[in-house]
């Protein structure tokens, strides 16, 4: 018998008897294209109008109309924002995919599912809430054309009256959503209220979920990964962009179009302080930002993996060339298209080294919508700083899904547009040559052209200090040596790590990104669980600094928690680490497409310590059908 | 008595306009381009710090180290130049760019990032050193190779040619123009109305590679260019700053109006040619294509249409030189944003 039983721990058959309060999850299974998502963020944000801690995942195909989608709805007393491996609650709307999401659902979970489903048939162990949609639907749609629409509505009136959430909160949730759109609000007001009517007449209560208010998301806002760099881009002060879109990176420069019209037009001329462009590829995206960050503007763009992939070639060129970019790489589950609708930190490999030749890149990973906003800003600053490609790794939960967040703070410091050569620079420094290493940080001056300083030749073949033409071997090695100098400076300059070490800790986690959520949570279930200890650093850049090794240094063992097959980042950290410290790395692995759970770290975990870990669960679901887990 | 300073209407000499010391092949069409480049800028008075130079990969794209040696360069990535150079003026839109391509650079690897420039009206001077070869790989056939053409190994080519000029025309190019490395006076006048231009300006010039297509059975070659070259029209430039009236005949001399004010005036030769209109334009590529021979001046022009910069509405300054204060909106903008996410 192993020392820990976690089957007992969670032993559900005891547990769903009690009443559970703010700490469950619902998940919707509809069709897309169908208007679930207006529901399903109306759902969401009732919860946080009850001041309850709450996050939305969205699984969705890749496809525009037809396909089975879900949509999961987290709320947490404790507000872990991660997702949660089980479902608690089920809506299912899709006939498709009904029957396999209720044969995987945990004993005592509750099914509000359409009426002709006859879902109730299938197990004896779940609560069941049969509803006539389409009955209810037509008396407040008389359009039949938009009851498709309208209908999902009436689900979310449903799991009000059922979960007991205030209506009059769900009605201002849904004018919030539906904003301006009076018919809309009007007809879908009518829709929760007939689901409300049919619960409290026809449901009695039989499971143990509920909702009660709280005070934990007072002025909190509610924004995608994406808005949030967007407005981060353009706080920094952003003049070009070019993009070209691709999922799950289009609503990045979607958003970051819609704020510039409206707040960085000239009032008074009414011209825009900026240029957008829907470039032809990726290629040209990268080409527009290059020869604009090249002339001077502050530039970027956003992509996927294979968006990255295509921009290989002018990376290097920018890298070697040594011309700023800022790159958003909201990664997807690769490799080829692999499922662009999914979530995934497959790329950080492949970025770091994007291009041929010797080649190395600043990557800064933000965990968080707030740190979407903060590290776009500080995204432009490296960029001109090191003159050379950043790139944002963000993922398509972070990106693409809606995070609760505290209000973005203004920004109070200016902005570094780097080295850039001017009268009296030129003056002290007598002669200039562009790739000149002046101060010993590997980081030359550069000037732009219109700027009335020296003009020079840019290219990406070989080069000497004054930047003229050169294939002499000394000259290319003085050049790559002092690229590789000014890597080094960007150590100190890029977004330090994140650390919580907790004396009398053996053991340390190291996670970046979007893993961040999920492995708060597992540290506090290996706490409260087992007793087992650990420190924790968040990365948030390569290059990697100092205080990494240390944090190696003080733990016996190292996990490395990733969201991707290869461990990507442990196979970086492999590069610079001595043989002693890699031999503590150990990796915690996930990539099915769905974000990282903190029960599978946890379990993980467990097994790789040695404890033998029971699994609660069974294979949830076939491999045919994507989602649901 | 010193002899008097030659110097343009900006007080510069010719030697600010001239560049490195070229290193292509001795005859290269291309240097004499480079040199209509350096008249045509030092003619039209062009403040050099204002010009900006790009180009792609192959001998073409080496050429812009040889002229504009005080301007702005940037040798980009093979057939991506459009892009990088799109990019330079969004930054700023004062500059004067002039990107040299070739014809591999553009009618193979670049043929996209070409179609989208054509398309989008950005202002640049976008020119084709057009030798129907690829040099600096040692004389492969590209794409505006013709048919029948035959290499130095004997190889013939066997797929048909693409014609940029008929491209350009089709995708929305406002000044269309081919020329020949060997016509000093056509290539300069065209040149300098492309300065004149505000707009996308395509220019093809045929510009023989002595070391790899020059040779008897070449369509390229200096003697078959020389035989078959057939301009459409007499091109003169007259411009802005100069004040020259030509006594045109109306009937044989059609006048055109650049966007800087400057003139060009177009002399029919055998037949009526409308320079203004693109089924024309078209027609006579066509039928100088089918005849073997190769249709030389203003083919195309559309002096009036909006730029891509005016169509985006951009404020007067280049964006590249906003200080922070344009560029990151207020306190309340953000308060505004937050605001509408809570």
């Amino acid at each position: 018998m192993s020392p820990i039983d976690l089957a007992v721990q969670e032993g559900q058959d005891t547990s769903r008897q009690q009443r559970v309060v703010n700490d469950f999850s619902i998940q919707i299974a509809t069709v897309n294209g169908s208007g679930s998502q207006t529901a399903n963020m109306v759902l969401l944000r009732s919860l946080l109008l009850m001041g309850i801690p709450a996050s939305g995942k969205n699984m969705f195909p890749s496809n525009i109309a037809g396909l089975p989608t879900w949509y999961t709805i987290r709320a947490s007393k404790r507000g872990y924002i991660g997702r949660k491996k089980e479902v608690d609650f089920l809506v299912a709307m899709n006939p498709e995919t009904a029957k396999e999401d209720v044969l995987t659902l945990e004993p005592g979970a509750a099914v509000v599912y359409d009426e002709p489903l006859k879902l109730n048939t299938l197990r004896s162990d779940l609560v069941f809430y049969p509803v006539p949609f389409d009955k209810l639907v037509a008396p407040v749609c008389p359009d039949a054309k938009l009851r498709r629409l309208v209908r999902n509505m009436i689900y979310d009136g449903i799991l009000a009256k059922i979960l007991n959430i205030d209506p009059a909160l769900m009605e201002k949730a849904l004018g919030k959503q539906l904003g301006k759109k009076a018919k809309a609000v009007t007809l879908n007001a009518g829709a929760l209220r007939a689901g409300w009517d049919y619960a409290e007449a026809h449901l009695p209560k039989q499971d143990p979920f509920a909702f009660e208010r709280m005070n934990e998301t007072a002025g909190k806002i509610l924004i995608e990964g994406n808005a949030a760099a967007a407005i981060g881009c353009m706080m920094a002060g952003v003049t070009v962009v070019a993009w070209y879109p691709i999922t799950p990176s289009s609503s990045l420069c979607e958003s970051l179009i819609g704020y510039m019209k409206k707040y960085r037009v000239d009032k008074t001329t009414g011209k825009a302080t900026f240029a957008i462009v829907q470039a032809e590829d990726e290629i040209a995206s990268l080409g527009m930002v290059i020869g604009a960050a090249w002339a001077g503007a502050r530039s970027m763009t956003a992509t996927a993996g294979p968006g990255i992939s295509l921009m290989s070639e002018f990376t290097g060129l920018a890298y070697y060339a040594e011309v700023p970019a800022v790159i958003f790489d909201v990664q997807r589950v690769g490799p080829s298209t692999g499922l662009p609708t999914r979530t995934a930190q497959g790329d950080l490999l492949s970025t770091a080294f994007l291009s041929h030749g010797d080649t190395k890149h600043i990557m800064i990973i933000p965990s968080s919508v707030e740190e979407c906003y903060t590290m776009a800003q500080e995204a432009f600053d490296l960029a001109e700083r090191f003159q050379t490609p950043v790139f944002v790794m963000m993922d398509l939960d972070l990106g693409m899904n809606n995070w609760a967040s505290d209000p973005f703070k203004y920004p109070e410091q200016g902005i570094d547009r780097g080295k850039r050569l001017d009268a009296e620079t030129l003056k002290k420094l007598g002669e200039w040559g562009r790739y000149k290493d002046v101060e010993g940080d590997g980081i030359p001056y550069r000037t732009v052209p219109g700027d009335g300083m020296p003009a020079y030749f840019t290219r990406g073949s070989g080069h000497n200090a004054k930047g003229q033409y050169s294939e002499r071997p000394d000259d290319y090695v003085e050049n790559m040596s002092r690229l590789a100098r000014k890597f080094e400076t960007a150590r100190t300059y890029v977004p330090q790590p994140e650390i919580d070490r907790v004396p009398g800790a053996k053991i340390g986690f190291i996670a970046y990104g979007t893993s961040h959520w999920a492995t708060t949570e597992s540290r506090d279930q290996l706490r409260e669980e087992t007793d087992v200890k650990t420190s924790y650093l968040r990365l948030r850049a390569y290059p990697f600094n100092d205080e990494l090794v240390q944090f190696i240094d003080t733990h016996d063992r190292v996990y490395v928690i990733e969201q991707n097959r290869d461990a990507q980042l442990l196979q970086l950290m492999r590069l610079e680490l001595t043989p002693s410290r890699i031999a503590k790395l150990r990796s915690v692995l996930h990539f099915s497409g769905l974000p990282i759970d903190a029960r599978s770290i946890t379990d993980d975990v467990l097994s790789q310590e040695g404890y033998e870990v029971i699994q609660k669960t069974t294979v949830r679901m076939s491999a045919g059908s994507a989602g649901g887990e | 008595m010193s002899t008097p300073i030659k110097i343009n209407r900006i007080g510069l000499e010719p030697a600010v306009y001239k560049g490195g010391k070229t290193t292509l092949c001795a005859g290269c069409g291309h240097n004499a381009i480079s040199e209509r480049i350096i008249d045509a800028f030092y003619e039209m008075g062009v403040e050099p710090s204002r010009v900006v130079k790009l180009s792609g990969i192959g001998c073409s794209s080496k050429s812009p180290a040889y002229f504009l040696g005080s301007s702005h360069g940037f040798n980009a990535v093979h057939g991506r130049m459009p892009s990088v150079g799109t990019g330079a003026m969004l930054a700023n839109k004062d500059l004067v760019a002039i990107g040299i391509s070739g014809d591999g650079d553009t009618g193979a690897i670049g043929i996209g990032q070409f179609v989208h420039l054509m398309r989008r009206n950005l202002p640049i001077i976008y020119i084709i050193e057009d030798n129907g070869c690829y040099g600096l790989t040692k004389g492969q056939f590209s794409p505006t190779a013709d048919l029948g053409s035959k290499l130095k190994t004997g190889v013939v080519n066997d797929l048909p040619p693409l014609d940029t000029c008929a491209l350009a025309v089709e995708l929305g190019a406002t000044f269309v123009a081919r020329s020949f490395s060997g016509d000093k006076k056509q290539l300069l006048s065209l040149l300098k109305a492309a300065i004149a231009h505000r707009g996308t300006v395509m220019l093809d010039v045929i510009s023989p590679c002595v070391t790899f297509n020059d040779h008897e059975g070449s369509t390229k070659s200096y003697a078959y260019a020389k035989e078959h070259d057939d301009p459409v029209e007499e091109v003169t430039f007259v411009p802005f700053f100069e004040d020259i009236t030509v006594d045109y005949d109306p009937g044989t001399t059609q006048e055109v109006t650049m966007h800087d004010g400057s003139k060009v005036y177009l002399k029919k030769l055998e037949e009526d040619y409308d320079p203004t209109d693109k089924i024309t334009a078209l027609r006579r590529l066509h039928e100088t294509s089918r005849r073997g021979e190769f249709a030389t001046g203003l083919i195309y022009v559309e002096p009036d249409r909006d730029d891509f910069l005016t169509q985006l509405n951009v404020v007067d300054e280049p964006l590249a030189f906003l200080s922070l204060e344009r560029v990151r909106p207020g306190r309340e903008a953000l308060d505004d944003i937050m605001e509408s996410l809570r």
